[in-house]
């Protein structure tokens, strides 16, 4: 199996030197589906910034999808993000556009004619329950409609990979659950590559998984 | 509507550039509307022993534009009178030649002043009279309208200005959030930016717009024209061609400087 994600000796840090994630090796292979863990603080989110190339690796090596993301370049970064989703814990969503605006957006970044555009934001929307909010701005949507918005949006250029950060953290139980059933259904339908940073791994999991836990800056795989 | 607050907060302060210029170039061209009376009036007065041949002064003086005889008739007519026709006649024959000399722009006072010694140097002129000190008084008077116009025109640009810059900081606030979530996509820098190039640039277009409408509304009024007309000054207070094209051009070129100011001082969350 192809592995989209390779990490050798890979330490991560910010600007303060202090190191989040200490020479760590792990790889995910290509429509896996992985939960990283860890406790609050122990560099979760860190880890996925620096798998969407808002961090640099301060040493080691990092592929993800092929791509270096030592020195990367802008526009190789921009080039991978284009193939990648994300999914923020509290949603990203540009106010000032309507959710199907928002749903677009990938698209319009990678150049798809308006009328395909179009078609695959409709058929997302009502694969997200959320084709009777149409014209709506997110601000009039509750948390897990907004989540929902964010979900559609991560799939809308069929990524390689979904990054997920605390997806359902600020969602009640039946929202959280519409969301992993997405994410379920990215991996096994589209066969994408689905990342998790949480804190909890849901028990309502059908599909099989790799579970990563990070603890004092080492990453390692829980079996 | 905070959207709108800040738009009109744009507009304003590029219509109050544009007005400044406006206004500055209006006076401007007053000024030079009334330099070009005083010139069409001023004359140097020559007192000379024989005859002048204009051709050779204008070839001598490129400030020099006319030669004219002053005829002494209309005097020597008020003497007929007082005197018999043989002492006319020699009185007409003792007489010098006088001429008037008009320039070719406005002179600075150092000009005239060059021109007059170069002429008093002259064999055959005897006297030139050139109401330097008048002449002086007037031009230092404009010299200073136009400094202390300059001064203020500058002093408004370069607050305006800052004005502007403090605005497009808050823009800059106000679109961090999309730009940061369309770099998070993969957005090259020319799309995330678009939308800020997009309202910097319909702002210009509006405060451009707004400036032509209102110097077109005093162009066509009457109390402004009639109160240069007043002053004997012929001013085009709004040249269609060239203000359109100059207000244009700066409201756009400010609008699109600042934005890429933002875009370049603009940096991604990490």
């Amino acid at each position: 199996m192809d592995k989209v994600i390779i990490a050798k000796d890979l330490t991560l840090s910010y600007n303060n030197n202090e190191t989040i994630i200490n020479q760590s090796n792990f790889d995910i292979n290509s429509g896996e589906f992985v939960f990283i863990t860890g406790a609050s603080g122990s560099g979760k989110s860190t880890l996925l910034k620096s798998l969407y190339g808002a961090l640099e690796p301060k040493q080691g090596e990092l592929s993800v999808g092929g791509v270096q993301m030592s020195d990367i370049s802008t526009k190789k970064l921009n080039f991978l993000r284009r193939h990648v989703g994300i999914v923020f814990q509290d949603y990203k969503l540009i106010k000032e556009w309507t959710i199907e605006k928002n749903v677009m957006l990938p698209l319009i970044i990678s150049g798809y004619a308006k009328d395909v555009s179009e078609i695959q934001v409709q058929k997302l929307l009502t694969h997200v329950k959320l084709n009777h909010q149409l014209g709506k701005y997110p601000l009039e949507l509750s948390g897990g409609e907004q989540q929902r918005v964010a979900m559609a949006r991560a799939l809308a250029h069929n990524p390689i990979i979904i990054l997920a950060d605390e997806p359902t953290g600020n969602l009640d139980d039946y929202s959280a659950q519409v969301i992993w059933n997405l994410l379920e259904g990215a991996c096994t339908q589209l066969k994408t590559t689905v990342v998790v940073v949480t804190h909890h791994i849901p028990e309502t999991m059908k599909i099989d998984y790799k579970h990563l836990h990070i603890e004092y800056g080492s990453i390692y795989e829980v079996s | 509507m905070k959207s709108l607050k800040n738009h009109f907060s744009l507009i304003a302060a590029l219509f109050t550039i544009l007005f400044t210029v406006q206004v500055y170039q209006i006076l401007e061209r007053s000024i030079n509307s009334y330099e070009e009376s005083l010139r069409a009036n001023y004359s140097i007065v020559l007192i000379a022993n024989s005859i002048l041949d204009e051709a050779s002064i204008k070839s001598r003086f490129s400030l020099v534009r006319s030669l004219e005889e002053i005829s002494p008739e209309k005097v020597i007519k008020r003497l007929e009178k007082e005197m018999d026709k043989t002492s006319l006649g020699l009185l007409r024959a003792s007489l010098p030649k006088f001429y008037k000399i008009s320039l070719e722009h406005y002179p600075q006072p150092e000009e005239v002043d060059i021109l007059s010694s170069q002429l008093e140097n002259m064999k055959q002129i005897k006297r030139v009279e050139n109401y330097a000190q008048t002449h002086d008084q007037i031009y230092k008077l404009l010299l200073l309208y136009k400094g202390i116009t300059q001064v203020f025109a500058i002093a408004i640009f370069v607050v305006t200005l800052l004005l502007i810059a403090k605005e497009m900081r808050i823009w800059q606030f106000q679109h961090a959030e999309r730009m940061n979530i369309m770099a998070l996509f993969g957005a090259p820098i020319m799309l995330r930016s678009a939308v800020l190039f997009r309202l910097a640039i319909l702002d210009a277009i509006i405060a451009a717009t707004l400036l032509l409408s209102t110097f077109t509304f005093l162009k066509n009024g009457e109390w402004l024209q009639g109160y240069f007309s007043d002053l004997n000054i012929h001013v085009n207070i709004f040249n269609y061609s060239h203000d359109t094209f100059l207000h244009f051009g700066i409201a756009l070129t400010l609008s699109i400087i600042l934005s890429v100011m933002l875009v370049i001082n603009h940096k991604e969350e990490v």
